[in-house]
């Protein structure tokens, strides 16, 4: 079951990659296939035994950055343009599809030896009480880090994206 | 314990679909009315049979089906076929997590009234919540309508906007109950504490006067948090894009907004989606807010201890299982008449009043909440000890 | 579980990365060279919680997080960038961005 799982999210979120990067036709068919591929990896998350990390994948990045790409695409109007420029080439397509196979080929070679078997964790793993304890006790600087970061990209955000007042 | 979760799972949907949602219209259609000093619609009937204006959604449903599905030129055909079940499948999944009742021990089989348990059952809530934007969104743009696009982006930002303070009102009451399962906060809300028992504490009366274990009060979210649960509605019903809150849906200024597009069985389920989310609504403030399925000083526990020498163990568990069931949707359907009370008297907000009430009010007051809540249990810890 | 191991999780996560680069190095088109950045990062976050599952520690969990509160902040002024760019060049094809080219 689990294995089948793992197949139909793997073959999911490869698939809506591949669609956000080659959908010439409109931006919005990309932002469409990212949600996707952002639900399909919140399904391996789960797999995994990272809910909460699952969840917050689908919280954040499903629900808040890529309405945000639409919300842009959508703000600026920006309808299909096909391929522009040096993407119509088909030798990019080509040379980029050899090199994505060499680099995933040499690493699926160096990673061969990472079959062990899992070890078993107990019922509490990646649960959001584990990680709130893990993040408040020995991460709690990297919250308060993240928590600068965040307020010092909002006032970034609102200060680029303001019309000028003339 | 996978059966009794199927059959909990079907109950679940042929309540809420099939129950819920043509019966919303009619209460809306009806209560509305009431407010307004007006009859209501009353002209559908099945032989002369008139039953209030029931047959009403049932005259809606053959409409809506044999109307006409128009998809205008220009428009992103997938898109426009897929909104409307966007919009409407997270509404529905929502209730997964939502308890209509506890654990009972019946015939061998042990009963959750909660189809998926989960360990963190209101963020699964939220998280689906904000997928639910996409249904809306998408409405608009796939219909390539000018008013349609501005439909989307009010939508959009209001919903996003409301999504920020639905997280953070409800923290204070994580803080209190320790947990983000329902069916956890609503057993904890079936425990009592003394109103006055801080006299006691601060030493003003002596320790095991009687009359002070006398008034107590459950304790429910609403007493803890009384605040946040207003501030939780408002932000639920924004998500929601209801009046007050349905300026993407602006009948008077954009024409029906975001789904202007779109008639038929698809408008509909807009609709179906929009009334489904009041009753998804409703069952959450419930679970979290108002006991979820336990009757205020009457714990489960002693109660089917009581009744078990008279009806047996099995009906003693199967008559509380059916009381809890009621009690729940009586909750329910109170917030649910208290939300069309609040839809039918409240003028529409104009769009920077409903940004203003998210992000300047909403906001701040939130946060405030949480180092109040965070002191006052602090205190409470001390007083106690 | 099954037959799958870490080892096919990190494949996963390698071709979602191969796929976006690809998509920083080929596309011209600012919004989706943007998404296929996020590919990549979520690409990583895949890789760092497969990892965590290996070694049976949440550190990599953590991590992720993190990794997902700064994809948070980039899109975020990535795309004020973007609209200011595309205001007041009125185009969303990068190569017209070149002035400080050689």
């Amino acid at each position: 079951m689990r294995t089948a799982l793992f197949w139909i999210f793997s073959v999911m979120a490869v698939g809506s990659a591949l669609g956000v990067v080659g959908s010439l036709r409109s931006p919005m068919n990309s932002a469409l296939s990212l949600v996707v591929s952002m639900l399909a990896l919140a399904g391996l998350y789960v797999l995994l035994e990272a809910q909460f990390v699952g969840l917050i994948q689908v919280m954040v990045y499903a629900g808040a950055i890529v309405v945000l790409f639409l919300f842009v695409i959508m703000l600026l109007n920006l309808r299909g343009s096909g391929a522009v420029g040096a993407e119509s080439q088909p030798i990019m397509k080509a040379i980029g599809a050899i090199v994505a196979a060499g680099a995933t080929f040499w690493l699926a070679r160096t990673l061969a030896s990472a079959r062990a078997p899992w070890p078993d964790v107990d019922e509490g793993f990646g649960t959001t009480r584990a990680i709130g304890e893990a993040l408040y006790t020995d991460y709690v600087l990297s919250v308060q880090v993240a928590g600068v970061l965040l307020l010092a990209g909002i006032v970034a955000a609102v200060v680029l994206a303001k019309k000028k007042i003339d | 314990m996978a059966t009794s979760t199927v059959w909990v799972a079907i109950f679940l949907f042929a309540l809420v679909l099939l129950a819920f949602a043509p019966i919303m219209t009619w209460v809306e259609r009806k209560q509305s009315a009431l407010m307004q000093d007006r009859i209501g619609a009353n002209r559908a009937s099945i032989l002369g049979f008139k039953a209030l204006g029931l047959i009403h959604p049932l005259a809606d449903v053959i409409k809506m089906i044999t109307k006409e599905d128009t998809v205008p030129t220009g428009a992103h055909r997938l898109l426009h076929f897929a909104s409307p079940f966007i919009a409407v499948v997270p509404a529905i999944i929502s209730f997964a997590v939502i308890p209509y009742g506890g654990t009972y021990e019946m015939w061998g089989a042990h009963v959750s009234l909660c189809v998926a348990d989960l360990d963190y059952g209101v963020l699964y809530v939220f998280a689906i919540g904000s997928i639910a934007t996409y249904g809306s969104m998408l409405a608009g743009w796939a219909g390539n309508n000018n008013f349609g696009m501005l439909g989307s982006i009010r939508v959009s930002a209001q919903m996003i906007s409301y999504e920020v303070a639905l997280g953070i009102t409800v923290v204070g009451l994580f803080m209190i109950f320790g947990t983000l399962k329902l069916t956890e906060m609503g057993v904890m809300q079936q425990e009592t504490f003394r109103l006055f028992g801080f006299l006691e504490h601060l030493g003003f009366v002596a320790h095991g006067t009687g009359w002070i274990d006398w008034v107590t009060i459950p304790m429910w979210g609403i007493v803890l948090q009384p605040l946040p649960f207003f501030m939780f509605l408002t932000a639920l019903m924004a998500e929601n894009k209801r009046a007050p809150f349905d300026t993407p849906e602006g009948e008077s200024e954009i024409v029906a907004g975001y789904f202007i597009e779109y008639s038929g069985m698809k408008f509909g389920l807009y609709m179906m989606g929009e009334w489904i989310e009041v009753v998804v609504i409703s069952a959450l403030l419930t679970a979290m807010f108002l006991g979820g399925w336990t009757i205020p000083w009457l714990p489960e526990g002693p109660m089917i201890a009581a009744l078990t020498p008279v009806l047996g163990e099995n009906m003693a568990n199967l008559a509380a299982m059916v009381l809890a069931v009621h009690v729940f949707l009586i909750k329910v359907v109170i917030l649910i008449w208290f939300q069309m009370l609040i839809r039918w008297s409240m003028p529409r907000f104009r769009y920077d009043q409903v940004m203003n009430l998210g992000w300047k009010i909403l906001l701040p007051l939130s946060l405030a909440n949480i180092v109040i809540t965070a002191l006052g249990i602090l205190i409470v810890q001390e007083v106690t000890r | 579980m099954g037959d799958v191991s870490g080892f096919h999780f990190q494949i996963v996560a390698a071709l979602i990365f191969a796929i976006g680069a690809l998509g920083v190095l080929l596309r011209r088109n600012i919004i989706v060279m943007f998404m296929s950045i996020e590919l990549m990062l979520n690409a990583a976050n895949l890789s760092l919680v497969s990892f965590s599952r290996e070694i049976g520690n949440d550190q990599g969990q953590i991590l992720a997080f993190m990794v997902m509160v700064v994809a948070a902040v980039e899109v975020a002024v990535g795309l004020a960038i973007i609209i200011s760019l595309v205001r007041n060049r009125d185009t969303v094809n990068i190569e017209d961005a070149s002035q400080m080219k050689w």
